[in-house]
């Protein structure tokens, strides 16, 4: 018997140990639609194995509660069933000696407030509120619904040019989303229950740069209809286009020089090289879409006059005012904010940072892009401050390691302060206050707060303040667009309140979101607008999607695009990433499951055909 | 092309064909239970898995095609463990009572279990206590169910309902009504498809044949049964007869053998649906302005149920003339009851029918005009009719034909096609054209409206009345399809005939089941030899007709044969109507 032994974990404990990391992958891939109250009663069975079964509450009590909603589940309950659930599950809350049987209670209250209809509804009508109304987890998760299994097929098979036309029936901008898309569909690809999620995004990039160029499909016969869209970005491009599809004559008023809004005055061209943006915009407009740029809706034509003269209208103008964070000095000469310098790089008026040290304010996407573009510009040092932890800024992990990469400083934990300027009213420097972290807020995030340290002053001849936009509302209060939070109030549909010939979306309705949203919203509006226009035209496409090869496929790494030397890449604005090489593609594509065919895909709706 | 080898043999397959399908070709059979062609082919019971050279996991056959230079086993011990494991879990969660069960000996999955000699229970039996509701025409038993889906995929791909869904997700997922309804409250057909779909006993017709042999049994009771048409194409399947021994008159000697007092025919009142529709027709066609068009039949109960349920606005377009059916109910129980010298109430009218609609229409509020009571007391099923026959212990294989009595018992060739689709419309526009003219046409002038296309148009000229043009439905699928073109002023049409089922009454639900085929077109041939062979083809000539508009009724569309023969459908409601 030895006094004490080296610890090495026995052979069930490995196994164990890669179990945990296998159903963590299978709870992140979790299809949408489950039930959540059957969802809620698995975790907690979970939960009641991890428990050492010292105490009563999370020994007897977690047991007592499965049963309780097990009867809830088999249709056996009362409403009384329901209190006593409630009683039993704060009781086990306020009373479980450590966070295991604590926190599986806390599951249950959660669900109780959450998820109260669809308890009751197996409880009054034993049946269950969830069902799948699309079951492929990447085409439900997508915001514009795209055939994500069907375009992945037809990579595979080298067919580029009808991946671009079967994506272009749902998303009229694959080139845009191949290149910056936030991929929420590969959040919960079925594949990372076996390893890890397809590469779609990569897989698209390879498909649209590789297909060529691909002529539109012809525009219905012409329905005399007039449209004018108010804003020339992402949502209003992808309104105009389906409009257009449809017959209807369509015009679009753009306040900018060009044509684009967020992907040309946002994103830099490093992520979505400009020549690329300019083609995609030419391909859209093709189907014989009008476009005035450099017109304000507002100030050069008037909003009623475009009532007057058109039989619906969309707005898409974006959120292109910039917020402030309304500290001193912020009026000083060489701070600006973000949407002014990513403007003006749109313009392709660069500004030249040679030499300079800058500060960037922020800690989202848009900080990034201005911190890297900054490094671009020349900057001598550039520091991105963030009042939280890096692991709770909201920018892309990606985005984060790429700027890091580039030479970029990140000074986390540091709240704005001050800003510091000569006696010509020019920033110096940036004072910020330390800052430590503390207890969770509502919305699940650590709330950042001041630490029992001094001030820093940190260097700056040019601060850049990203931390959010706003919309231009100016023009479109007048004209009666209902207002809530300062975003435009349009339903699901993409109308705007009682005005019937008025149609809204994208981020002036959404606040700042990404461009697959907008897109999604031009979508949606494009079909409101035709059944509002009394037609209803049907957007189809004749690609055949190719027949599934076998699934049985054995786990696989994921392939990943690379991206080009830091070194290099932080002097230019050439794209940044390398798409897959075609080895790459066949071998990604390969691993698509096709959840469109297997599963519940081949029973109930596998493929939206046409919409 | 595709090369392949199948249990050593070689075949070669078109590109995309099923490994099953490719098996199937060279006479490998490989079991399956919830695979249907073309309707579901959605591998979901795994019974069906192959195993593929180069694949870990076995491979179900029915969803994956065929590759170049595959090599599969269909029969192998992996396999064979899997598909035992694979029922047995099944078995785990099914009401094996097979004897009390109305599939029994004609049960997929019986059968799959006895092909794989599944002794001893491995699985703990996990029966769920599901609410059964027995108030409908179509009855689900939800412990019988193997989820194998067919149900949803025949009322969602064929007749385009949307009754049936999968409910729920996880161990509890389950078949039921979707939007949250139960059958009675929501707008079903009861078509019946999804019972003669279903592999196992978990759907089927409400068993009516208790209160048959109850009435039986009863001397107060005058018993009167009347056959449909497309029953005698199918009753004596169950006895693997051929139709051309097991005739009408087998099945006349059988119903008497089981003591009905008279056995009818609803040809009878298929003839006299021709004289009263047709000559609506007429008096709509000749007045065009009076009425919203085109006309449509109004003899299949299904048809009726999806038009007011799904276009309400077009309820006035249907002929107000019963169904054979019906009609015949109101005629037993009026003439026929006077011919005898009885009250209504003493006659007990039977309806044998190749549909499970039928019965929802014989409790219709509205159809009870005789005396208050409803004219046809019960409606079974072409099945529940064979059941009975065999509990009788009656043996089609040895009877003597036997005619159907009179008055009630004739048919012409005009209404024997009633149970096949185009049939209503062929007959209906050979009686409208000596209704005009005066003389008949021939009786095969109208061919076009025949065949299983599951829409048919065609435009016949009727001397004296002009172009008529018609369109010829069956399936409420390709009915919605016509409904819709017609709503949009794609099509327009003077007269439409619509069956909900496929084929016509010929492939109703009520129809003897033959897990994996279509037999309506077989049985609609059967009906269309019998009308080329009929020694009358014309409703109108019907000798027995005639003298019932002689002695009773008086002419078409009289006021007695508005009070018997035709119905009002706005009176009632369908569940879901406000």
């Amino acid at each position: 018997m030895s006094r004490l032994d080296i610890k090495n974990p026995s052979r069930a404990q490995t196994v164990l140990e890669n179990l945990y990391r296998d159903v963590e992958r299978h709870i992140e891939a979790s299809p949408p639609g489950l039930c959540p109250v059957d969802m809620a009663h698995a975790f907690l069975q979970m939960c009641h194995a991890q428990s050492c079964g010292k105490c009563v509450p999370c020994r007897i009590g977690l047991g007592q509660l499965s049963k309780l909603i097990e009867q809830v589940l088999d249709g056996k309950a009362t409403m009384a069933t329901l209190d006593i659930i409630e009683k039993t599950a704060r009781t086990i809350v306020n009373t479980a000696d450590c966070a295991i049987g604590r926190d599986a209670a806390r599951l249950v209250v959660d669900g109780l407030e959450g998820f109260r209809d669809d308890y009751e509804e197996h409880i009054k009508h034993h049946r269950c509120l969830a069902g799948l109304e699309m079951p492929v987890p990447c085409v439900a998760l997508c915001p514009a619904g795209v055939d994500i299994p069907g375009y992945m097929a037809l990579v595979g098979e080298g067919r580029y040019a009808d991946a671009v036309r079967l994506i272009r029936k749902d998303n009229p901008m694959p080139v845009a989303c191949a290149y910056i898309c936030e991929h929420p569909c590969e959040a919960r690809c079925r594949r990372a229950m076996i390893d890890d999620p397809i590469n779609i995004r990569g897989l698209k990039r390879y498909a649209v740069d590789n297909a060529g160029e691909v002529p539109q499909p012809a525009c219905a016969d012409a329905t005399g209809k007039k449209v004018a869209i108010i804003g020339g970005g992402p949502s209003g491009l992808s309104c105009a286009y389906y409009l257009a599809l449809m017959g209807h004559q369509v015009t679009i008023y753009e306040e900018k020089n060009k044509l684009g809004g967020m992907l040309r005055y946002g994103i830099p061209a490093y992520r979505f090289p400009r020549e690329k943006l300019d083609a995609e915009i030419a391909s859209i407009l093709s189907l014989g879409i009008e476009a005035h740029t450099g017109i304000t809706v507002g100030k050069d034509i008037t909003f009623s006059k475009l009532q007057q003269d058109y039989d619906c209208l969309y707005i898409a103008i974006g959120a292109h005012q910039d917020k402030k964070t309304g500290i001193p000095g912020e009026d000083s000469k060489n701070v600006m904010s973000a949407v002014e310098m990513l403007r003006a790089i749109g313009d392709e008026q660069m500004p030249d940072f040679t030499g300079k040290k800058v500060v960037v304010i922020g800690g989202g996407n848009v900080a990034m892009d201005v911190t890297r573009s900054a490094v671009r510009l020349g900057a001598d040092k550039v520091t991105c401050v963030y009042r939280r932890r890096i692991a709770d800024m909201t920018a892309l992990p990606d985005e984060i390691s790429g700027a890091l990469a580039e030479g970029a400083e990140i000074m986390d934990l540091a709240a704005p302060v001050r800003i510091e300027s000569d006696e010509n009213g020019v920033a110096k420097a940036l004072w910020v206050q330390p800052q430590i972290i503390g207890a969770v807020d509502k919305a699940g995030r650590p709330r950042p707060n001041k630490a029992a340290l001094d001030e820093v002053r940190l260097e700056a001849d040019i601060v850049v303040v990203a931390i959010g936009q706003g919309i231009e509302i100016q023009g479109f209060t007048q004209a009666g667009i209902p207002i809530k939070r300062g975003t435009f109030v349009a339903d699901s549909a993409a109308a705007v309140g009682d005005m019937d010939d008025v149609f809204a979306g994208g981020d002036c309705v959404t606040g700042p979101a990404t461009a697959i949203r907008a897109i999604a919203a031009g979508k949606v509006a494009a079909a409101n607008i035709d059944e509002h226009l009394g037609f209803h035209h049907e957007i189809r496409v004749d690609v055949e999607v190719p027949a599934p090869k076998l699934n049985n496929r054995p786990p696989h790494g994921r392939i990943n695009t690379t991206e080009r030397e830091a070194c290099e890449r932080k002097h230019d604005f050439e794209d940044i990433e390398c798409g897959l090489t075609c080895e790459g593609a066949c071998t990604e594509a390969s691993r698509c499951l096709r959840c469109d065919h297997f599963g519940y895909g081949n029973f109930k709706g596998g493929r939206i055909e046409k919409w | 092309m595709v090369t392949l080898t199948i249990d050593h043999k070689t075949v070669t397959v078109p590109e995309g064909t099923t490994i099953l399908e490719a098996a199937r070709s060279i006479h490998l059979e490989i079991p399956t239970l919830c695979y249907l062609k073309d309707l579901n082919e959605i591998g979901a019971c795994r019974i069906c898995i192959v195993e593929v050279e180069g694949h870990e996991r076995l491979v179900p056959s029915c969803n994956n095609v065929v590759a170049e230079g595959m090599v599969v086993y269909t029969n192998s011990p992996r396999v064979r463990e899997a598909r035992r494991v694979n029922l047995r879990l099944l078995l785990s969660q099914h009401d094996t009572k097979c004897t009390q069960c109305t599939r029994s000996g004609n049960c997929k999955l019986q059968d799959l279990c006895n092909d794989y000699n599944l002794l001893g229970d491995h699985y703990i039996k996990d029966l769920r206590p599901v609410p059964e509701h027995f108030d409908t025409p179509v009855i689900r038993l939800d412990n019988r169910c193997v989820k194998c889906m067919r149900c949803i995929q025949v009322c969602d791909k064929v007749q385009g309902m949307n009754i049936w869904d999968l409910i729920g997700t996880g161990s509890r997922t389950n078949v039921g009504v979707a939007g949250h309804r139960t059958l009675a409250d929501s707008d079903c057909t009861f078509c019946g498809q999804c019972i003669t779909h279903c592999p196992v006993g978990a759907l089927q017709e409400h068993d009516d044949t208790g209160k048959v042999f109850d009435a039986l049994a009863d001397p107060k009771k005058i018993t009167v049964v009347q056959v449909a048409p497309a029953v005698r194409a199918a009753w004596a399947e169950h006895y693997h007869l051929d139709p051309k021994f097991a005739t009408a008159g087998r099945m006349v000697t059988g119903l008497k053998q089981m003591g009905f007092d008279y056995v009818f025919d609803t040809n009878f009142t298929a003839d006299l649906t021709i004289m009263e529709e047709g000559s609506e027709f007429i008096e709509r066609f000749t007045h065009r302005d009076r009425y919203t068009w085109p006309m449509f039949t109004s003899c299949c109960p299904g048809w009726v149920r999806f038009l007011k349920g799904q276009y309400p606005r077009y309820t006035g377009n249907l002929s107000t003339a019963k169904s054979p059916q019906q009609m015949f109910g109101a005629v037993a129980k009026s003439y026929f009851a006077q011919q005898l010298g009885v009250e209504p109430q003493d006659i007990f009218v039977v309806s044998i029918m190749p549909c499970t609609s039928k019965k929802s229409e014989a409790a219709l509020p509205t159809m009870n005009d005789v005396c208050g009571d409803p004219d046809v007391d019960v409606v079974l099923t072409t099945r529940e009719m064979v059941r009975m026959f065999r509990g009788e212990q009656v043996n089609p294989a040895v009877l003597p034909e036997t005619p159907f009595d009179s008055p009630l018992g004739s048919g012409t060739g005009a209404a024997v096609i009633f149970g096949a689709t185009g049939g209503v419309m062929d007959a209906a526009l050979r009686s409208a054209y000596w209704l005009v003219t005066g003389s008949n046409p021939d009786a095969d002038a109208f061919t076009a409206v025949r065949g299983m296309d599951g829409w048919k148009e065609a435009t016949f000229a009727i001397p004296g009345a002009g172009e008529v043009r018609v369109a010829v439905v069956s399936g409420l699928g390709n009915t919605r399809k016509l409904m819709r073109a017609l709503d949009a002023g794609e099509v327009s049409y003077d007269f439409v005939e619509v069956m909900a089922c496929p084929g016509g009454c010929a492939g109703g639900g009520g129809q003897p089941i033959h897990d994996g085929k279509e037999l309506a077109e077989y049985r609609g041939d059967v009906l269309w030899d019998l009308d080329k062979n009929a020694a009358i083809r014309y409703s109108h000539e019907n000798p027995d007709v005639q003298a019932l508009y002689r002695d009773y009724l008086k002419t078409p569309l009289s006021h007695k044969a508005h009070h018997l023969l035709h119905t009002d459908h706005f009176a009632w409601k369908m569940p879901n109507q406000k």
